[in-house]
């Protein structure tokens, strides 16, 4: 059916081989993306997907050196040929960090990069971006520096500092990583505008699937160990279990649906949940629901940390934080949710000692902690930053975690046998002599909490732990959290933008809006309540609409219900 | 020679690093405008590891643009120094190959050590006072006093920052092979 | 964190000169009170200094922090170069007029006090001229009026760089100082010399370890979107010279040739009201 179409990218029999690895990374690709299309291009990490889109802006082979055999087509160029400016003509790409890809001081001056480099003269720069700006909404912030953005501008600008080369394909390279929920939906719903305005053709690489398919996707392509191992409509593909069986999270409705027994069938369109026809599954989901065992609220200690009535400005004017009180209870793992700017991190910084307060009180453990230094602080209250590169410090695991008791004074004997203790804990000891570099991203991560619980801390507060990571790093970094909690007596608080995080793994979730406190409860109250949701740049989740939609009144009840059955699924699967 | 993207933004990124550590400084005697300045530690860091160029214009641009934004005069006889011992320890960057991992050797550590003892008296044994004398018409015994301070003060923290920071580097980012898990 | 001295968005006919003329004034005027030591001619650049500062409607609580700084920084260098040498002004006068001994080898004379006010002065040229600078020159112009000026753009795009990523540098810089403060590293100034520089590293480490893998992601950026691939690129921000940016280069290389005129004239640098 495809036959009459040009496509407007094509691989034949592609294979690529870094020069620094000895396996090649992607093993005969055949491919061909057709002028006008949306294709999602998912699989987990090592997958390939990033090289294959390397491929596309001609990043390789120029840039990465290596081999490559077969033959790319891309708007009837060669990228190798046209190079790395010349397919930056052809093919826009926006990369997962905004802030790297924001050169420039000002808006208009960055949306202007590439014409300056082009040295288009300057009235004809002025007139492109006025263009640009006004399809993307920018014109208001055109002056704008990019500390004054919100994340959804930085997107924008990003978009706008490609879509001036009048391109023919937009790549996106993980547009959702650093989104909170909500700018991410509207995100992808400007994706759509833009490409169906310019009739442009779309690839998004991304492992968020249910966010990316918030609006029509033709394809998805699915990638593993460096091969295309599906290529289908998401109708199609989302009635397989090819997504979880190759490490990408199914949208949770689907699972959902998947759990209840429901055979799933591509003329009911799964691909949204609006769109879907629930009619066949609707009799099935309310039968499994009802056979469930209802969801037990977890048991809660006393409390060890208590927050009461916390004001905080940083310039004396605008209240960052207002009238903040809320109790943490003895093991409990709470997510901290909201918006950026919402306040979460001055909260966290704030508990730390790294600000003082305007007014309100922090009690641990029933004393006020005030007169207590950050240091003094950091014994009862550690504190593990977003990136493990951010707080490693010494080229040696061992070193690194022991430095915070080695600096305190502990005797080298004390601190071995620590070290050596929560090395076992956090199933690094087998590595014990390895440098840190020899580290996977996720060992890292655990090398940096290991640092802290080395104090042995009351409290743990965790910066965003899985951000930017995929399905398979996000299960290893979260499960670790589980086993901790389950070996040590600690109480974790996670600042996060993950609703699954929150949903899955989390007690309770507290959320931030414009510095107030406007919900505490536990997380499928707060991500089936709408209201809450609009207000705080969450999302409802789409377990919420399922059960809306099959008629189950109880919402939250029926998110829990499948989440427990998914946690205890998965014990079975780790068990046997 | 010719600047690459890299080296580019290693000035950009560079000189902003070296901008934001002007005020940290560590106290030696008690006696003001004596402590060791962890930013110099940065210059030869990013010189060793990006070449000449790239050192000459950090200091040059960080010290002048430091200057100006904290204190709001521009020392140029203590600016043009700067670029000196960025340029000179740049020079070795290929035999260095600190974004390789590859630094971290006896034979590294003494020629580092070496190129920055010698970059930082040319500096401000020579250049800083001669240009002090020169647009200022201070005192000799006074600018090669202050020239001297500052040489012994750099060659300490250089020597001792810059090079932790580099052996760090290179161990941290560069690979490793054949290491096995132990029970 | 001390406070910088930082741009501000303001209507006045300095905000409107190009920031080219800025540049090369600030420049031009650098080299001038570099190279005078005449008395007369630095007074007249103070007192220039000064209502261009009027001028350009600089609040003094932009720039009060910072100037009490070099305040600070002016009385100990000016006393340093009296205990160095009490009579360097008098071998630059060649006379000695003694005003009252002071201790042991230390005279005041009036050719010290005269020299020492000369360059206290010459130190103060330049200040009014950085504070305007800063405060009236958009910074996205810097690095199109570097160019401007011929330095290659690929080094002048690198202060731009420089400019966007201060605050993100000095944000990062601080969450790391604080989360290792956590962990009972701290920069104070007690312990140990050795011990305090160790500190530092496993403070600074992280922070330039993070900066590397920056100066990547920005370098990709900037290759994708066709930095460097021509021999010359244009600005964005580059501003039009104007009636006045004309008049204002004329004055200042007008200024600086009327100096070293005056210079070549005295056959000295200096002023020498002593004979």
């Amino acid at each position: 059916m495809e036959s009459d179409r040009e496509p407007i990218i094509e691989f034949n029999n592609v294979s690529f081989k870094y020069r620094v690895q000895t396996e090649p990374t992607l093993k005969d690709i055949n491919l061909r993306i057709y002028k006008g299309e949306k294709i999602l291009i998912a699989g987990q990490s090592g997958s390939g997907k990033s090289t294959l889109a390397h491929c596309l802006n001609a990043l390789i082979p120029c840039s990465y050196p290596g081999d490559m055999t077969g033959t790319i087509t891309v708007d009837g160029k060669d990228p190798s040929k046209l190079g790395v400016f010349g397919m930056s003509q052809i093919v826009g790409t926006v990369l997962q960090d905004t802030d790297g890809q924001f050169i420039a001081l000002t808006v208009a001056e960055d949306i202007s990069f590439a014409l300056e480099n082009d040295c288009v003269p300057q009235d004809e720069i002025f007139n492109k971006i006025r263009e640009v700006g006004g399809k993307l909404e920018l014109l208001q912030v055109m002056r704008n520096s990019p500390g004054a953005l919100s994340g959804g501008q930085k997107q924008r600008v990003s978009l706008g500092g490609v879509m001036v080369c009048d391109v023919k394909i937009l790549l996106f390279d993980e547009p959702l990583a650093n989104l909170d929920p909500a700018t991410g939906k509207r995100t992808i719903a400007l994706i759509d505008e833009i490409m169906k305005r310019e009739d442009l053709t779309v690839v998004i690489i991304e492992h968020r699937l249910e966010d990316v398919l918030y609006r029509d996707v033709d394809r998805v392509i699915l990638m593993d160990g460096g091969r295309i191992i599906a290529d289908k409509t998401p109708d199609e593909l989302l009635c397989t279990d090819l997504l979880p069986v190759n490490g990408i999270r199914e949208p949770l409705y689907v699972a959902a649906l998947k759990a209840a027994g429901a055979k799933l069938m591509p003329e009911s369109h799964p691909m949204h949940m609006e769109t879907l026809d629930i009619e066949p599954y609707r009799d099935t989901v309310k039968k499994w629901y009802h056979s469930m065992p209802a969801h037990e609220k977890p048991k809660t200690g006393e409390t060890v940390l208590s927050v009461q009535n916390l004001n905080f400005s940083y310039d004396g004017s605008r209240q960052i934080l207002k009238d903040v009180s809320f109790d943490i209870k003895k093991g409990e793992m709470v997510a901290l949710v909201g918006k950026n700017g919402a306040g979460k991190s001055t909260l966290a910084s704030l508990i730390c000692g790294f600000h003082k307060p305007d007014s309100g009180t922090i009690l641990l453990e029933g004393s006020d902690i005030s007169p207590l230094s950050i240091k003094e602080r950091g014994e009862k209250i550690g504190f593990c930053m977003q990136s493990p590169n951010q707080m490693i410090s010494k080229p040696m695991i061992m070193e690194e975690v022991g430095l915070g008791l080695t600096v305190r004074g502990a005797s080298p004997k004390e601190v071995y046998d620590k070290v050596c203790d929560i090395l076992k804990i956090c199933g690094l000891y087998p590595f014990r002599n390895w440098p840190v570099s020899a580290l996977s991203f996720g060992q890292k991560k655990r090398v940096s909490i290991a640092s802290i619980l080395v104090m042995n801390p009351e409290i743990l507060i965790l910066d965003e732990p899985t951000a930017g990571q995929d399905y398979m790093h996000y299960t290893e970094i979260m499960e670790f959290l589980q086993e901790i909690r389950r070996k040590l007596p600690i109480t974790i608080i996670m600042i996060t933008h993950d609703m699954h995080l929150m949903l899955e793994y989390t007690d309770r979730t507290l959320v931030l809006t414009d510095g107030q406190l406007i919900k505490d409860a536990t997380p499928y109250e707060v991500l089936t309540d709408s209201a809450v949701c609009d207000r705080a740049y969450l999302k409802t989740t789409s377990l919420y609409d399922l059960a809306v939609s099959c008629g189950i009144d109880d919402t939250g009840e029926f998110a829990a219900r499948f989440i427990d059955f998914e946690r205890s699924k998965g014990k079975e699967v780790s068990h046997g | 020679m010719k600047i690459g993207i890299k080296e580019v933004v290693a000035m950009g990124i560079g000189t902003a690093l070296f901008v934001v550590l002007t005020n940290v400084q560590i106290p030696v005697f008690i006696v003001p405008n004596t402590a060791l300045q962890p930013r110099m530690a940065i210059l030869a860091f990013l010189a060793a590891a990006f070449g000449p160029i790239v050192g000459a214009v950090v200091g040059f641009l960080g010290h002048a643009l430091g200057d100006a934004v904290f204190y709001g005069s521009v020392w140029w006889s203590w600016v043009i120094p700067e670029a000196v011992v960025g340029a000179a320890i740049g020079i070795f960057a290929k035999k260095f190959a600190v974004k390789e991992g590859g630094f971290a050797n006896g034979m590294n550590l003494i020629i580092f050590n070496a190129v920055q003892i010698v970059a930082n008296a040319v500096a401000w044994i020579l250049c800083a006072p001669v240009l002090d004398i020169v647009i200022y018409k201070e005192p000799a015994n006074k600018v090669f006093s202050q020239g001297a301070v500052a040489f012994v003060l750099n060659i300490i923290i250089i020597g001792i920052l810059g090079t932790i920071l580099l052996l760090a580097y290179s161990k941290i980012a560069g690979g490793s092979s054949e290491l096995k898990a132990e029970e | 964190m001390a406070r910088m001295i930082s741009y501000e968005d303001k209507d006045t006919p300095i905000h409107k000169l190009s920031g080219f003329t800025k540049l090369v004034f600030f420049i031009v005027w650098c080299m001038a009170s570099a190279l005078t030591f005449d008395t007369r001619v630095l007074i007249l650049m103070l007192v220039m200094g000064f209502a261009i500062y009027a001028v350009s409607g600089t609040k003094w609580n932009q720039v009060s922090t910072v100037f009490k700084a070099i305040m600070i920084f002016m009385v100990i260098n000016l006393t340093c170069i009296f205990f160095f040498a009490p009579y360097q002004g008098c071998e630059i006068y060649g006379t000695r007029t003694e005003i009252a001994h002071l201790f042991g080898n230390y005279t005041l004379t009036k050719e010290q006090l005269f020299y020492e006010m000369n360059v206290f002065i010459k130190y103060f040229t330049v200040i009014p001229a950085v504070f305007i600078f800063l405060v009236t020159t958009n910074p996205s112009e810097l690095a199109a009026s570097l160019n401007g000026i011929g330095v290659p753009y690929s080094i002048a795009y690198s202060l731009e760089i420089a400019l966007r990523y201060i605050p993100d540098v000095q944000d990062e810089f601080i969450r790391i100082r604080n989360a290792q403060e956590a962990r009972g590293i701290e920069m104070s100034n007690k312990g140990k010399l050795l011990d305090r520089i160790k500190n530092t590293a496993s403070i600074i480490f992280p922070l330039l370890f993070s900066s590397m893998e920056r100066i990547e992601v920005v370098s990709n950026a900037m290759e994708l979107r066709g930095f460097g691939k021509k021999p010359k690129r244009t600005w964005y921000s580059r501003r039009k010279l104007k009636a006045a940016d004309f008049l204002v280069l004329a004055f200042i290389i007008l200024f600086f040739a009327g100096t070293v005129a005056l210079t070549i004239k005295n056959g000295s640098r200096f002023y020498n009201p002593f004979v």
